[in-house]
């Protein structure tokens, strides 16, 4: 039982309905032939009674006028006739009030005055049964073991008696009519069956496939994030129906939760390392400044020697090389900047222009700013000419590059878009650090001055994959934001 | 002379068309002697009325007496009975024709037995047996039989167990063949000519004793009859023997024709009806 209990729904619910089906067809089928065979012997009952009335007035007449040929006529002609099918006789008598036989349709088993009591066990107990009938006219005997079944008639008119009528029946006949109405009801009930035990199993599975779905995608949670449910696996809207609407709805919620604390995961690491650079920045420019004004200092002395003056060259380039590097990294309101004006993207499109064309790249621009807005201009032309600039190296040859300027809800949105190699999950999560490169050259710091110009600005900064396979870049900036 | 002869013809057509529409001759049978033969009968009753040229009818009942009481009321012209029905009612109808069965007039008495009862012998074996009988005044179905046992000392009322009456000569085989009799008395011709048509029944049943003759079953005519019309229907029985559509008919009737009856004939079951209290 436990094991049937442990059955996948899959199963058990086809079963059980199968089950449940098949009871109830048996139940309905045993009923059905109880019914039949209480309805058998019922009409059987019924008929014979029906032929015992219609002789007994002949009978009357020839019994009372000693007819005894007559009634010998009579009861074989009712012997002999084909009814209506149902009944059967085997043998009629008739016998006198003594149980004598009066006259019989088999004359050598029950000769005329024969006793009946003398006929056999059975006759015997029909003779004792006739003795028991008062005011009964008509009697239908089943006796036990017996392959017979007999119809007693009291041969009277009104209330004068003659004697008894005895139809005797084979229950040969009563069987085969029993086992053709039960036969029906079995047909009925297979058929029943044949038509719903398939539907129960589509049913079943119907019902069991989608929560066997679930419940494999529920045992995945906490493992790994299970597939999305098969759309059309459950279109309905009843209750199981809301259960697998819930469930996606809760996948979604734990989806966006996850990707939510991934980014301020992300968010945080790029702050502090932000910090950091910041802090390390400054710590490295004040001496820097230091070591270049005394480096300059010493260039002003007439005694050095040649070699002297080429080493001081050398460590100026390389603390010039440092205090770049340092700046780039150090994202600063150096200035006060004016305002973005359509005219500064137009002056980025000319600028990479070039760069676009030597690749022989489709530059797809659709720029929507028609007016100055409250940006500061230069920060925002570096973060453009930043994204263009990486999306015309990424870009295959001859490839595309879209870029889309709009404002909406307040925001300026930048969206550059190319058709080179799509970036790994791996590499988008850390594409916004520092000395991150994805390509030969790179210093690996154009994607981390954008996303700290961008971030201090309060925009955001996000990376995807377009439905084309081409890698987006998409920039969001609230009007009015500052360094 | 012209006129003369319109008005003869046109008595001619008169008597024609009188004779067309007067009343049919009544033949009365019972069931022992229509023999259950009906179609054959019908034809028969087409035979007379053409020979006759006048309609006939036959009018069936089940025994000699109801047809008696039948020519009792005048509802009957003719009537083919047996000797003890016209011996009763002597006065109510004249001797007519009798039948002949291989060229004699005579019939027996067989008292039969089924043919698994090997050991009677005798009516006498047949003491509290079940006895079937033809008609009450059958010669050869009922009278013989009472008669012998009075020969022999015994009471027909308590000599058998039980009596009945079938009314008709085939009907005592069949029911001494299934045993619903244990024997019964018929007459000899109705048995062969049974046995002709269906051997299978009388197969199963065993002659153990022939009777002395008995005049065969005579045809009567009713007393207050018209003499012409009794002579004309005796003149086409008698006829019937002499052209071919008459003898088709009495073979198929199993007799070789008609003789006039007469009384003597009968002169034994008169004897006997004495003997036995009928008369």
């Amino acid at each position: 039982m436990k094991f049937f209990l442990n059955l996948s729904y899959r199963h058990k619910v086809p079963l059980w309905g199968g089950f449940l089906i098949i009871i109830s067809v048996l139940a309905v089928s045993a009923s059905f032939i109880i019914n039949a065979y209480i309805q058998v012997e019922k009409d059987l009952a019924i008929d014979s009674q029906k032929l015992g009335h219609s002789l007994k007035l002949n009978l009357f007449s020839a019994i009372l006028q000693d007819d005894i040929w007559r009634a010998f006529e009579i009861i074989t002609e009712a012997s002999q006739r084909e009814s209506s099918g149902m009944v059967s006789v085997e043998n009629i008598l008739v016998v006198d009030r003594t149980q004598h036989v009066l006259v019989s349709t088999h004359p050598r088993q029950a000769p005329i005055l024969a006793d009946m009591h003398r006929l056999g066990p059975e006759l015997d107990e029909i003779a004792k049964q006739i003795v028991q009938m008062n005011t009964e006219q008509q009697k239908t005997i089943y006796l036990a073991d017996s392959k017979h079944y007999y119809s007693i008639t009291n041969i009277a008119n009104d209330n004068t008696s003659l004697g008894t009528l005895v139809i005797v029946h084979s229950k040969d006949v009563f069987l085969p009519l029993f086992a053709r109405n039960a036969w029906n009801g079995l047909l009925v009930g297979t058929i029943i069956l044949a038509i719903l035990l398939p539907f129960n199993w589509y049913w079943g599975q119907r019902m069991a496939l989608p929560l066997v779905q679930l419940a494999a995608r529920m045992a995945q949670l906490g493992k790994k994030w299970p597939d999305n449910l098969d759309p059309d696996l459950y279109e309905y809207h009843d209750e199981l129906g809301l259960l697998f609407e819930s469930y996606k709805q809760m996948l979604n919620d734990m989806r966006n939760k996850k990707a939510l604390e991934m980014q301020i995961v992300q968010s945080d690491r790029l702050a502090v390392i932000g910090q950091l650079a910041a802090g390390i920045a400054h710590e490295i420019n004040n001496p820097l400044s230091g070591m270049l004004m005394a480096i300059d200092t010493l260039k002003h002395h007439t005694d050095l020697s040649p070699r002297t003056t080429k080493t001081i060259a050398l460590i100026v380039r390389g603390l010039n090389q440092i205090k770049d590097t340092v700046a780039t990294l150090l994202v600063e309101a150096k200035m006060n900047s004016r305002n973005l004006t359509p005219q500064d993207i137009e002056d980025v499109l000319t600028l990479i222009s070039p760069m676009s064309g030597k690749k022989s790249l489709h530059l797809a621009w659709h720029c929507c700013l028609t007016e100055e807005v409250a940006l500061p201009s230069t920060f925002v032309r570096q973060v453009l000419i930043n994204l263009l600039m990486n999306a015309i190296k990424a870009a295959s040859t001859q490839g595309e590059v879209a870029c889309d300027i709009i404002i909406d809800n307040e925001q300026l949105q930048i969206s550059v878009s190319n058709d080179g190699k799509m970036l790994a999950p791996e590499q988008i999560s850390h594409m916004f650090e520092p000395f991150t490169t994805f390509s030969e050259g790179g210093h690996g710091l154009g994607l981390w001055v954008t996303y700290q110009i961008v971030s201090q600005m309060g925009g955001t900064i996000a990376a995807k994959k377009e439905a084309n396979d081409h890698m987006n870049f998409t920039v969001k900036i609230p009007l009015g934001g500052r360094l | 002379m012209k006129t003369l002869l319109r008005l003869f013809t046109a008595c001619f057509f008169l008597l024609i068309a009188m004779n067309a529409t007067s009343e049919p001759f009544r033949l009365g049978m019972t069931s022992a002697t229509a023999r259950g033969q009906y179609p054959l009968l019908e034809e028969w009753r087409l035979y007379l009325q053409q020979k006759l040229n006048h309609p006939v009818t036959f009018v069936f009942r089940r025994s000699y007496l109801e047809c008696m009481d039948l020519m009792e009321q005048n509802k009957l012209d003719f009537a083919w009975i047996s000797s003890p029905a016209y011996f009763e009612n002597v006065r109510l109808s004249n001797l007519l024709v009798t039948p002949l069965y291989h060229g004699k007039p005579f019939d027996l008495s067989y008292l039969i037995v089924p043919a698994s009862d090997h050991d009677t012998a005798s009516l006498l074996n047949l003491k509290d047996k079940v006895f079937a009988f033809v008609d009450p005044d059958s010669s050869t179905g009922y009278i013989e039989t009472n008669y012998q046992l009075l020969l022999n000392n015994k009471n027909p009322e308590n000599f058998f167990k039980k009596t009945f009456f079938t009314f008709d000569d085939q009907k005592i085989v069949a029911a001494v063949a299934i045993g619903l009799a244990d024997a019964g008395s018929i007459s000899g011709f109705a048995w062969d000519t049974l046995a002709q048509s269906r051997p299978d029944i009388t197969s199963q049943t065993r002659i153990v004793l022939q009777s002395a003759v008995h005049g065969l079953s005579p045809i009567v005519a009713r007393a207050t009859l018209d003499r012409h019309d009794t002579l004309a229907m005796q003149r086409v029985l008698l006829n019937m023997s002499k052209d071919a559509e008459g003898i088709k008919l009495l073979t198929r009737l199993n007799i070789d024709g008609f003789a006039p009856a007469d009384w003597k004939l009968y002169h034994n079951d008169y004897l006997m009806m004495q003997r036995t209290g009928h008369l």
